[in-house]
């Protein structure tokens, strides 16, 4: 019988598949109780290096044409369509019965194309021009707002992360995500589909680890300028006091959220990671 | 700004040896006083405005407001405690019952009313805001109070058409809004914060600034002259703690705060465990940029209104003045020259171009952002002109020299000081623009549209006015980028803030 080969599973951060600066890693059990892998057990210093990645990544990808950012999250749904077999699989062995893990799966792919169609849109829907009794073209745009910190949650694992991500860098804004502590192979495999669906190295950075290391340093870190995060009321506290220091924008998933529903995709969550910019622009000779 | 224009289009060639001759008339002739004599119909002392009626605070307790243009006593205002915040919010929920109940159309037609009897008394008003808060007359009567109005206006016509505000999602008001605001703007920043929340269909309470209370006073005589329900719009009056109660009290579902970027990280420290909605209108050190091929004579007058207009107490005052180095001598000259002419002084004379500083408190700041900037090496320049002995008073003050680490070029000042520093090139200008933890507004000067797009991309800040400054219309969502604060004000934008989508 030949053995096979297992994979080292390593998060995907700045375009490259790393292990944490630490050293550390955790081992992770599948479903039925056998020892599956060492997982990355990344630190508040590979967190600063993501954002670092995800800061660098930031102007070009914002500078992307909608077009172009709307191909590439297609991409990015076809690249989930094609593996869906290895993520159901993977769903189901670590708890997904088959049923619930291809609707997982399939949610995925769909809403990263929902997203993708977005991108071309949400301006027209979002931004405007104003009427100003004064002789100006005035005119509010939507600008993202730079690097946003992702906390995703622990079920649906892939589902739930892909719902955070998505609607944030459709818009140009680049993200530093933590993905679930206690089934964080699904995302593994994702940061394999973003290294091969066009998405420049840099806007999506993943990291497996602790929340309770992690979260204070989301909080707090300055070049973060929004969080997204499906977490508890601690957290959200710890994440909250954090966010005033720099007056980041915080918007939490609410506990009680239906990834599958239709609720859970939505142009007003792409609205709530944009700024709004107005210009007065003068009209004359 | 006509006169101005044509002036640029005027031939500068002259013959040798006959230079232009200056005309500054401030040096020439004194002018006579013109003072405003509208009523204000000030009450000598102002209760709190809870559930449609004024009743006297729990503690008896009154602190008096100062004018401080002469530091005289202008009436005496009610602090509440949290007993008072209680009721406004019991009212507050009484009156939501009804209010969110209303059709849009009945809604707008109470907001419309607002903003016609807040015109009908738009002189008294003005001379009541002057009085109580020091900004010329010419300001209050031709900005605040008619800007306030247009802000009514134009929010009453959405209160009926609210399914246009987020396409796809319906929207719902959210219940009581708790909102604390600032004494640079009261009345116009009470609109501001007003039309949107009870479009939608929220109940208020609302503190203003301990310092310009009477005419948010004044204003709850209108709200009861236009037969609002009870309840609907509750006005409290104090200090911090005044405002800490409205802003932590748990009937809150949102809180709107404007004020300083300090107050504001408070106030999201203290929210953290709730969840409460926020909006935060914050500081500023907006950069106001001058190219070389800017119309120069536009762009000064355009500075002076940046940096000078309401004493410098804007948050989105151009405090920061860049200009391009080939026109830089030309620019600090012209804008001297400009600030001879600048009458500083009595706020309810109609000729005054500076008023008084809002507080002691507020002078004192200045003086010393204004001794750091000294110290640390810039080159100040103040005229010479005559302040009023009783007052708060203080010169227009231009620093040149300024470099981005002093503490003139970083801190809001929130006072008429303006710090001049210069730059090369375009990706120069935006650098120094954006290397700010602040991002609420910025200004451009060029004649060539491109530029102004161009620089409107890359600025980091949520408005930008091209050869304009401090321009605002209820029409045009106001608000920052980064520690400028979050969410917007006016607009279509503006609405979604008082909002729920369900």
């Amino acid at each position: 019988m030949r053995l096979p080969i297992t994979k080292t599973p390593k998060p995907y951060v700045g375009g490259a598949f790393i292990r944490s600066e630490s050293g550390r890693t955790f081992p992770l059990k599948d479903a039925a109780g056998n020892f599956f892998a060492h997982i990355p057990q990344c630190t508040r210093k590979d967190l600063r290096n993501a954002v670092e990645a995800a800061a660098k990544a930031g102007p070009g990808w914002a500078k992307r044409t909608a077009y172009n950012r709307g191909q590439i999250l297609y991409r990015l749904g076809e690249m989930v369509e094609a593996r869906r077999t290895e993520l159901i699989d993977t769903l189901v062995r670590f708890g997904a019965t088959k049923s619930a893990a291809a609707k997982e799966v399939d949610a995925c792919s769909d809403r990263l194309v929902y997203y993708a169609g977005w991108t071309d849109k949400y301006e027209q829907v979002l931004g405007n021009v104003n009427p100003v009794a004064s002789s100006h073209f005035n005119f509010t745009v939507t600008e993202p707002m730079g690097v946003i910190g992702v906390i995703a949650p622990d079920a649906p694992a892939l589902l739930g992360l892909v719902s955070l991500i998505a609607p944030v860098i459709a818009s140009g804004n680049t993200v530093v995500a933590e993905v679930s502590e206690t089934n964080p192979y699904p995302a593994i495999l994702l940061g394999e589909m973003l290294a091969t669906s066009d998405l420049p190295g840099g806007v999506v950075n993943l990291l497996t680890g602790f929340r309770k290391e992690l979260v204070p340093t989301f909080a707090t870190h300055t070049h973060l300028r929004g969080i997204s995060a499906a977490v508890g009321e601690a957290d959200r506290k710890t994440l909250r006091l954090g966010a005033a220091e720099s007056v980041k924008r915080v918007h939490f998933a609410g506990e009680a959220t239906d990834w599958f529903s239709a609720k859970a995709q939505d142009l007003y969550a792409i609205r709530d990671f944009v700024e709004f910019k107005t210009t007065w622009h003068p009209v004359g000779a | 700004m006509s006169i101005l224009t044509s002036e640029n289009k005027r031939p500068t060639k002259r013959s040798a040896g006959r230079p232009l001759p200056e005309l500054i008339f401030g040096d020439l002739w004194e002018f006579d006083p013109a003072p405003e004599t509208a009523d204000p119909k000030l009450k000598p002392r102002y209760d709190l405005f809870i559930g449609g009626r004024f009743v006297a605070p729990v503690s008896g307790k009154y602190f008096d407001s100062i004018n401080p243009a002469n530091e005289t006593k202008l009436a005496e205002i009610a602090q509440a405690n949290a007993a008072d915040v209680d009721a406004a919010y019991a009212a507050a929920q009484k009156g939501f019952a009804v209010w969110s109940k209303l059709p849009g159309k009945e809604r707008a037609k109470y907001i419309y009313r607002l903003a016609r009897l807040l015109q009908d008394r738009a002189r008294e008003f003005a001379v009541a805001e002057t009085m109580d808060g020091g900004k010329p007359i010419k300001e209050s009567r031709d900005f605040d109070v008619p800007m306030a109005a247009a802000h009514f206006f134009y929010h009453a016509g959405w209160a009926d058409k609210l399914e246009y505000v987020a396409p796809g999602r319906k929207v719902a008001p959210l219940g009581v809004v708790g909102q604390v605001i600032p004494w640079n703007f009261p009345l116009l920043m009470m609109a501001w914060k007003l039309a949107p929340a009870l479009a939608m269909g929220n109940t208020i309470v609302i503190k203003p600034a301990e310092t310009t209370s009477v005419t948010a006073l004044k204003f709850a005589e209108i709200v009861q002259d236009a037969g609002f329900p009870a309840g609907v719009v509750n006005i409290v009056t104090g200090f911090g703690d005044t405002g800490a109660a409205v802003l932590n009290h748990p009937a809150a579902v949102k809180v709107a705060f404007t004020g300083s970027t300090e107050v504001g990280k408070i106030i999201m420290r203290s929210l953290a465990g709730t969840d409460k909605k926020m909006t935060m209108e914050l500081g500023g050190k907006a950069a106001n940029i001058v190219f070389d091929d800017a119309p120069l004579d536009q762009a000064v007058e355009g500075i002076v209104n940046g940096i000078f207009f309401n004493q410098g107490h804007v948050c989105c005052a151009g405090s920061r003045l860049l200009v391009h180095e080939p026109v830089a001598a030309a620019v600090l000259a012209k804008l001297k020259t400009r600030i001879r002419t600048l009458r500083v002084g009595d706020p309810l004379d109609k000729n005054t171009d500076i008023g008084a500083i809002n507080s002691r408190e507020q002078l004192t700041r200045i003086e010393k952002l204004v001794a750091s900037g000294v110290k640390e090496g810039a080159d100040m320049f103040q005229p010479a002109c005559k302040l009023p002995t009783k007052g708060y008073y203080f010169r227009p003050t231009v620093f040149s020299g300024v470099s981005m680490s002093h503490r003139i070029a970083r801190e809001e000042i929130f006072g008429p000081v303006l710090s001049v520093l210069t730059f090369r090139t375009l990706d120069e200008a935006v650098e120094k623009a954006n290397n700010t933890a602040y991002g609420l507004s910025a200004g451009v000067w060029t004649d060539k549209g491109s530029r102004i797009l161009k620089m409107s991309t890359e600025l980091k800040a949520g408005v930008v006015w091209a050869n304009t400054y401090n321009k605002f219309d209820p029409t045009s969502p106001f608000g920052g980028y980064k520690e400028s604060g979050f969410g917007r004000e006016g607009g279509r934008q503006g609405l979604l803030d008082y909002c729920k989508l369900v």
